[in-house]
């Protein structure tokens, strides 16, 4: 056999004969990928949380116990006591503070669900760069942590506001939307932090710093536990760019028919969905560029 | 010479102002074993990547099945069974698990790929291993469940990216024993190596490449013939008096390569050039003749050694 660089013509820009036949073969080969990819991805995503589905069940049934129990009932009793049974926004404590518990919950899902598993597919046990050698593509991969993640946090969601109504915690009728309610709020700022996580080559520590410098104010400070209105208003801003105090209001409006304007109801749910269209839309970009070696 | 599956003309890939792949151009048969052999850095992996249709080139012309890889990477990925260097099987899953769920992502029927995974788990003779976590294998049962994995689309082209690194020499020669019963069944394979004996063995074709160009081409055997004798003598005289020693041996062997360690020399009949050698009054503290191998090739063709 010569060297092929002289006895060869240019790459076939239209193949011709056998080449043909496999080309064709493979464009038919790849239509389910292309169409189904992200639920590859997922799919695999649900296999993986199986082998830790004990941990995902615990704490999606023991945490609405446990923070019902302590803030609904035990802190609900001195609030309630001293200031009266409608003393906060009209309502009971556990009332009120249930809702902001139930979106409190999404964000801790989505806290271990888009750092974890999006610094092991690119770097810890680099599994993208294996599904990216398949037809699968790096939007698929992120298209299918996001469904995943958002099913884990339904299923989250759910079981806690079964949790709520068992405490009596929701008196309103439409009371179920705040399920849907919370899973956006989770997704708004998972999806961002998704974005974020995909960028790290290394956590030398940034994950930590954004639990107790992100998250855990964020919590604090979303008017989860008490009023934002009773915060100086110097510091109210925390409570407006975040996702939690969005989220937290609108499930207020339909847990218990707290009162507020329509146009910021409205605004409420644009601000989320921007947050998870702007980080979702990063995380792909960042796939993107990170598998193209 | 009819039916090339893979065409690269003056392949490159420049990494901020690094040329890692610098203008190489082969094309592979179907049904070929084709080799990249060259020492690590040289540009194979990347060209690997490039024709896994994973990593967008800089320049040239590339054709993997008639297609090209800027525009239907998915369509030739679909094609490809793809062996990485380092393994990125998902150790959250068992071993089993790691082909179902990967053959689902070429969109295969749940119930097919079952069949195949149980069929690829007794190819790898990982059959007893199915229900084990991935970090309880050794590094060659990885090696193996990465092939397999590899193979759950029936690929027509294997590209492995440094099969046996890092094995054992038992390891590796069951590998070897896999990835030929693939060659013998018709699979193209295109593999890149830092070993000789791996290059030997399994390719019928190699590119010597070396700092991102195409240094020779040919078969192994063709090779040896064009770049090297048929014998070596391998002299030691301890490593301060090797090059001293270096300077006497003219006249002797059709060529000399003094390396750090040992003297090279190049001939058709190494005994007769180790008699003239004690003749002429040098005595070697050991000496060796062996048959030329690649190696040589790599280090007539470079001036260094394959593994530095």
């Amino acid at each position: 056999m010569s060297t092929p660089d002289a006895a060869r013509p240019s790459a076939p820009a239209a193949p011709a004969g056998g080449q043909s036949e496999a080309a064709a073969r493979a464009i038919r080969a790849t239509r389910n990928s292309r169409r189904w990819g992200s639920w590859y991805v997922a799919e695999h995503r649900f296999r993986v949380m199986r082998s830790y589905a004990q941990t995902v069940l615990v704490t999606a049934i023991g945490n609405p116990v446990i923070y019902l129990y302590a803030m609904g009932v035990g802190l609900a009793t001195l609030v309630d006591g001293n200031l009266g049974a409608d003393a906060v926004t009209g309502v009971g404590y556990l009332t009120f503070v249930a809702p902001a518990l139930l979106c409190s919950a999404a964000i801790s899902v989505a806290s271990e669900e888009f750092t974890y598993p999006v610094m092991l597919g690119f770097k810890w046990n680099p599994i993208f760069y294996g599904m990216n050698a398949s037809p699968i593509q790096p939007g698929q991969i992120i298209n299918g942590l996001v469904i995943s993640v958002a099913a884990r946090m339904l299923v989250t969601c759910g079981l806690y506001f079964g949790f709520m109504l068992l405490f009596g915690a929701v008196p309103g009728p439409a009371g179920f939307l705040a399920i849907f309610v919370a899973l956006l709020t989770g997704m708004g700022f998972g999806a961002l932090l998704m974005g974020y996580t995909s960028t790290l080559t290394e956590d030398t520590g940034q994950l930590a710093m954004v639990m107790r410098f992100i998250i855990l104010p964020m919590t604090l400070f979303s008017g989860t536990f008490f009023p934002l209105d009773l915060l100086p208003l110097y510091l109210r801003w925390i409570g407006w760019i975040s996702p939690l105090w969005h989220g937290t209001e609108l499930s207020r409006v339909f847990a218990y028919g707290a009162v507020e304007p329509l146009w910021l109801s409205v605004a409420h749910v644009l601000y989320l969905a921007v947050l998870l269209m702007i980080g979702w839309l990063w995380a792909r970009r960042v796939a993107v560029r990170r598998l193209n070696k | 010479m009819s039916d090339p599956v893979i065409v690269a003309q003056d392949l490159r890939k420049t990494y901020a102002g690094f040329a890692a792949v610098d203008g190489i151009s082969f094309a592979v048969e179907r049904g070929e074993s084709f080799g990249l052999l060259g020492p690590n850095g040289a540009g194979k992996s990347t060209t690997m990547r490039m024709v896994g249709a994973v990593s967008t080139r800089s320049g040239g012309s590339l054709s993997v099945l008639g297609l090209d890889p800027d525009r239907h990477g998915p369509e030739i990925r679909s094609q490809l069974g793809v062996v990485p260097q380092s393994d990125n099987l998902d150790t959250e899953l068992r071993v089993r698990e790691n082909l179902l769920v990967y053959g689902r992502y070429f969109g295969l029927p749940r119930a097919q790929v079952a069949r195949r995974a149980d069929e690829l788990l007794a190819f790898a003779q990982l059959e007893d291993k199915a229900k084990a976590k991935v970090d309880a294998l050794s590094g060659g049962m990885k090696r193996r469940l990465t092939i397999a994995r590899a193979l759950i689309n029936d690929p027509s082209i294997l590209l492995l990216d440094e099969p046996t690194t890092g094995l054992d020499p038992q390891a590796r020669h069951i590998l070897w024993d896999r990835l030929f019963r693939l060659k013998e069944q018709g699979t193209t394979l295109l593999l890149t190596t830092h070993y000789m004996d791996e290059a030997e063995q399994l390719c019928d074709r190699i590119v010597v490449v070396d700092k991102g160009a195409i240094m020779a081409e040919g078969s192994p055997a063709e090779l040896i013939r064009r770049y090297s004798s048929k014998e070596v003598l391998e002299v030691r005289f301890g490593s301060s008096r090797n090059s001293e020693v270096a300077g006497r041996l003219q006249g002797i062997g059709d060529r000399v390569e003094v390396l750090p360690d040992r003297i090279l020399i190049y001939t058709g009949n190494g005994e007769a050039e180790l008699v003239r050698l004690t003749d002429a009054g040098l005595h070697p503290i050991t000496s060796l003749v062996r048959r030329s191998s690649l190696e040589d090739v790599f280090l007539r063709l470079t001036g260094r050694t394959l593994i530095e």
